[in-house]
């Protein structure tokens, strides 16, 4: 059983276990003050894990390993990649958060649940991929109420696990009767299996309507997006930023792999791909509309997100291997992006620890360092060039307009407007407006290294993305191709 | 292979942003003489990129191409044709003075141009020249929108961090959304053309010289042409969208409102010919009569609205939108005559309407008021600047021996070999403007000084008078020598009139 190959599709996970077992055993030996270089430990094994599976990880043609359980693939490995370079940031942006910094155990949870979200873009099985779901989440319902005694933040911890745990049963229901109707949890054989002129097409559809509920929860399309607003806004600035990110991409790892290997019979593509594109439209629409009166930066964030969702799932609703290719690639610049957004937000709340857009007057001249990155991260969002967020946007919808759906796309760059009203309004008070004493240079807002190494990192990320996008298209390609 | 001179002029401005943000914030002048160095170094490749094309030989020249992204067919390719050459003049003009002018004067009683941060300020405006250059010498679709959204975002923070604090903040985002609407919907029409090209010819690209013949059916190019043509002429100033041009060039800074009428707004007017017209010509031919409406429209209604301004800038904001409107009706004719007259016509607006803003900007930031009747004068205190605007006032009246005259004869003529009434309807706007303009330098410029400005205003400095010249021997070049421009348009408008089916 245990190939090389079969070693090499799980190889980023060891790695990553090995990196949460030295933590384990070595922060206990740490004195308190100098538990924080936990941190250290955490993203630079993470990166260390990325080289060695980049190195002698790397996928070939795709193949199935564990029995069917996991399949190496590069979709799988592409999107590990992004979650663990996702995780190191986080990790960096760890180091400064006063609650989080000197608790080895957060980022021993963090790694658990990257652990999870790594298997869940590489799962090939109903009963593997719900596994790593519950891998993936559990950490996080943690982390997000990390704070005991802030009730912010056991707030959002309660509620993102009501609310989680209820979305996936509902999931794991609809897994246990689909795996009813056709006898087998192999995705890759559901498509011959769960043949839809066998069971009653409503039925089939109720099935898939129960899956949707446990994706959607994880990926935030409305109306399934309630808990995002409150979650990100009482969770640590860095879970959140782990939440909107990596979580959210690791859904759509599993909605790719689902909804195009396991469900693409005729009738049933054509019902689910109609549901997408309401999901998407409504996304947008309630994201954007929602995110424009925000004034906390957490909450905005988290209603752009929702709408960020929405432009990907135009990627998803046009079902062919350009669509997919361009969802990796806009999750791929959405990452970066929007970690860079929270970890621009995390550096100003550690010094200020505000998180009201209006403290954010005078940023730009208090750190004209710090301003550019929110610039990048902003502008990204608005989808603007020579950042990440254009090319992904035009792509995206070049794949919907391929698809057919002209109307989606117009109603979707118009969208993209209204969230360019609200991002560049962002910037206003960063770049126009002042202090109350305009004594901004008495107020500077200093990096700390982690910090300064994780921003940079993502804003030389998030502009690559945007200039330089071939390589990373063509990973996205791959990817994708192993999906057909 | 050849020096690669389109590049280096599309990323200089780009580098110079970035070593600008490298200067501490607090060495000003150090930060002007790069900022300035820079202009002029693209100022001189700009020339050379005018005076290397080769007008005998006509068609896309100093082609460059990188590919970007083959498998989606997007390339880094680059080439100026007869229209372009001179926009990529006129923005290396336009920078190069934009940048003189806003040096300023810090004396403690002037403090003219840019004092508050000017490393972030020269810093956004060269990535907006390097959107700006970028769209002018793009061949390759994707590319052109890529340096368009460049160019358009930089005006948001230059307008509502040094614009005019009564109205920028809503001026900017007004402005912002205007324009970004716009290109969105006409990068979805692009976005559509790469489509259908790619299901005609099962290749896939971006290349503008390969869509030309893409065979696009005639119904595609009815539905298309109008969101495509249109989503650019929101940054033409076209009527009935203009809305966002008179506030946005009032609330920008000197320099802004100097590259935003003078240049952006060719950026529009550039790309809805290159993408709406020559792409979609038979779109074109379907909708030529709309385009007509409405630039008719604003050649008129932008004339009058000009004339009855009070505020200095707003007046010169309108005239933009009325002379853009002449660049339009030029295209709408789809004939040789109007053609060339657009080409010419958008350089020497460019450079006239640059002038206009910047005796503005020098006059206001010495009189702190714009309002023409509180003004008088000023030929006394700054003949220079009095000088300059006559002469652009004399270009923007379309008088013979300007390049308003040879840039504004051809568009009748073209226009009146389509429907003589319509030139007939239009000219008025040239008598409305000769009257504004004589209103404006009687009561600006001549006169006595209002009691409350002796003594006190100065001149203008050594600076802006070298921008003033450098604007101004353009104008009169090309009124005195018509064949310093007119034969190099002239080339780019055969290519065009053949895409039209050689009419």
């Amino acid at each position: 059983m245990f190939t090389p190959l079969a070693f090499a599709s799980i190889l980023p996970e060891i790695l990553i276990l090995i990196v949460g077992m030295l933590i384990l055993i070595i922060e206990p030996f740490w004195k308190e003050e100098k538990r924080r270089n936990v941190g250290w430990l955490a993203a630079g094994g993470l990166f260390a894990a990325m080289i060695v599976s980049l190195i002698v990880g790397r996928p070939g043609e795709p193949l199935p390993t564990f029995g069917g359980m996991i399949r190496f693939d590069w979709l799988g490995f592409f999107l590990k990649m992004l979650f663990m370079f996702a995780a190191a940031a986080t990790a960096l942006l760890m180091m400064d958060h006063e609650r989080l910094a000197a608790r080895g155990e957060a980022y021993l949870l963090l790694l658990a649940s990257l652990i999870g979200m790594n298997l869940m873009a590489a799962s090939a099985d109903l009963i593997m991929l719900f596994l790593a779901i519950e891998t993936a989440s559990i950490p996080l319902y943690v982390l997000a109420g990390f704070m005991l005694g802030d009730n912010r933040s056991t707030e959002a911890g309660f509620k993102y696990f009501l609310f989680g745990i209820l979305a996936t049963t509902i999931m794991l229901y609809g897994f246990s009767l689909v795996f009813g109707f056709s006898g087998t949890t192999d995705i890759y054989r559901l498509a011959e299996m769960f043949k839809v002129g066998e069971i009653a097409p409503l039925t089939a559809l109720g099935v898939l309507a129960l899956i949707f509920v446990g994706i959607g929860f994880k990926v935030t399309f409305t109306p399934f997006h309630f808990w995002a607003p409150d979650v990100y806004e009482g969770s640590p600035t860095p879970v959140a930023g782990f939440l909107s990110t990596a979580s959210k991409a690791a859904g759509y790892a599993v909605l790719l792999r689902l909804f195009f290997v396991a469900f693409p019979g005729s009738n049933l593509s054509a019902a689910w791909m109609t549901a997408l594109v309401i999901f998407a439209a409504a996304s947008m629409l309630v994201g954007n509309l929602l995110a424009l009166p925000q004034m906390n930066i957490k909450r905005l964030l988290a209603y752009s997100s929702i709408a960020h969702t929405g432009y990907t799932l135009i990627g998803v609703a046009a079902f062919t291997q350009f669509g997919a290719a361009s969802v990796v690639f806009y999750l791929a610049a959405y990452i970066l992006t929007n970690l860079l957004a929270f970890g621009v937000a995390m550096a100003f709340s550690k010094v200020t620890g505000l998180e009201d857009l209006r403290d954010y007057a005078g940023m730009s001249r208090r750190s004209p360092w710090l301003g550019l990155m929110m610039l990048t991260a902003f502008l990204s969002l608005a989808g603007i060039p020579p950042f990440g967020g254009f090319i992904a946007k035009v792509i995206v919808f070049a794949a919907g307009i391929q698809a057919g759906y002209v109307w989606l796309v117009v109603f979707a760059v118009v969208m993209s407007v209204v969230g360019a009203y609200y991002y560049l309004n962002a910037l206003k008070f960063v770049y126009l407006y002042r202090m109350p004493n305009q004594d901004e240079e008495n107020h500077p807002i200093p990096l700390s290294r982690p910090y300064a190494i994780a921003l940079i990192a993502l804003t030389i990320g998030v502009i690559l993305i945007g200039t330089v996008f071939a390589p990373w298209f063509q990973w996205s390609n791959a990817g994708a191709l192993n999906l057909f | 292979m050849n020096f690669p001179v389109l590049s280096v002029i599309t990323f200089t401005p780009l580098v110079a942003a970035l070593i600008l943000l490298m200067i501490p914030a607090d060495r000003k002048n150090e930060t002007r003489a790069v900022a300035a160095a820079s202009a002029a170094f693209t100022l001189v490749l700009s020339l050379w990129v005018y005076f290397t094309y080769d007008q005998m030989l006509g068609g896309y020249q100093l082609v460059e191409r990188y590919d970007w992204l083959p498998a989606l067919g997007i390339s880094l390719s680059l080439g100026v044709d007869g229209i372009s050459a001179p926009l990529v003049l006129l923005t290396g003009v336009v920078m190069f003075t934009g940048v003189l002018i806003s040096w300023g004067d810090d004396r403690p009683h002037v403090m003219a141009g840019i004092q508050d941060r000017p490393r972030e300020f020269f810093a956004f405006l060269f990535v907006l020249a390097w959107g700006v250059f970028g769209v002018f010498v793009s061949l390759d679709l994707f590319m052109l929108f890529f340096f368009y959204e460049i160019a358009v975002f930089p005006m948001y923070l230059l307008i509502v961090i040094w614009g005019w604090n009564v109205t920028r903040e809503y001026a900017a985002m007004k402005l912002t959304l205007y324009l970004l609407l716009g290109s969105v919907i006409a990068l979805v029409g692009a976005l559509a053309m790469l489509i259908v090209q790619y299901q005609n010819t099962g290749v896939l690209t971006f290349d503008m010289l390969a869509m030309e013949s893409a065979g696009f059916s005639q119904q595609f190019q009815v539905i298309w042409f109008l969101p495509v043509f249109l989503g650019f002429a929101i940054l033409g100033g076209l009527w009935p969208f203009h809305n966002w041009s008179p506030d946005g060039h009032v609330a920008a800074p000197t320099a802004v409102s100097m590259f935003h009428a003078g240049v952006l707004m060719k950026l529009g007017a550039f790309a809805a010919l290159r993408v709406g017209i020559m792409l979609l010509p038979e779109g074109a031919k379907h909708w030529s009569w709309l385009i007509m409406l409405f630039a008719g429209v604003a050649v008129v209604y932008g004339a009058y609205i000009a004339f009855v301004q009070t505020d200095f800038k707003y007046m010169v904001g309108f005239s933009s939108v009325s002379h853009m409107g002449l660049v339009m009706l030029g295209f709408s004719t789809l004939n040789r005559d109007g053609l060339l007259g657009s080409g010419m016509q958008m350089f020497s607006h460019g450079a006239m309407t640059a002038l206009f803003f910047a005796v503005v900007g020098m006059i206001y930031d010495r009189a702190h008021t714009r309002q023409i009747p509180e003004l008088g004068g000023m030929s006394k205190i700054m003949p220079f600047a009095a000088v300059g605007f006559i002469i652009g006032g004399l270009v923007s009246m379309g008088m013979p021996l300007f390049s308003g005259f040879v840039a504004e004869f051809p568009i009748f003529m073209g226009v009146w070999q389509v429907n003589w009434l319509v030139a007939v309807i239009c000219s008025i706007s040239i008598i409305i403007t000769a009257a504004y303009i004589m209103r404006i330098v009687r009561q600006v410029f001549f006169g006595d000084v209002p009691e409350r400005f002796e003594g006190h205003l100065t001149d203008i400095t050594i600076l802006d008078k070298t921008a003033l010249v450098t604007l101004c021997f353009f104008m009169v070049i090309i009124g005195l020598y018509p064949k310093f421009m007119a034969p190099i348009v002239q080339t780019g408008v055969d290519n065009i009139l053949r895409l039209l089916g050689g009419s």
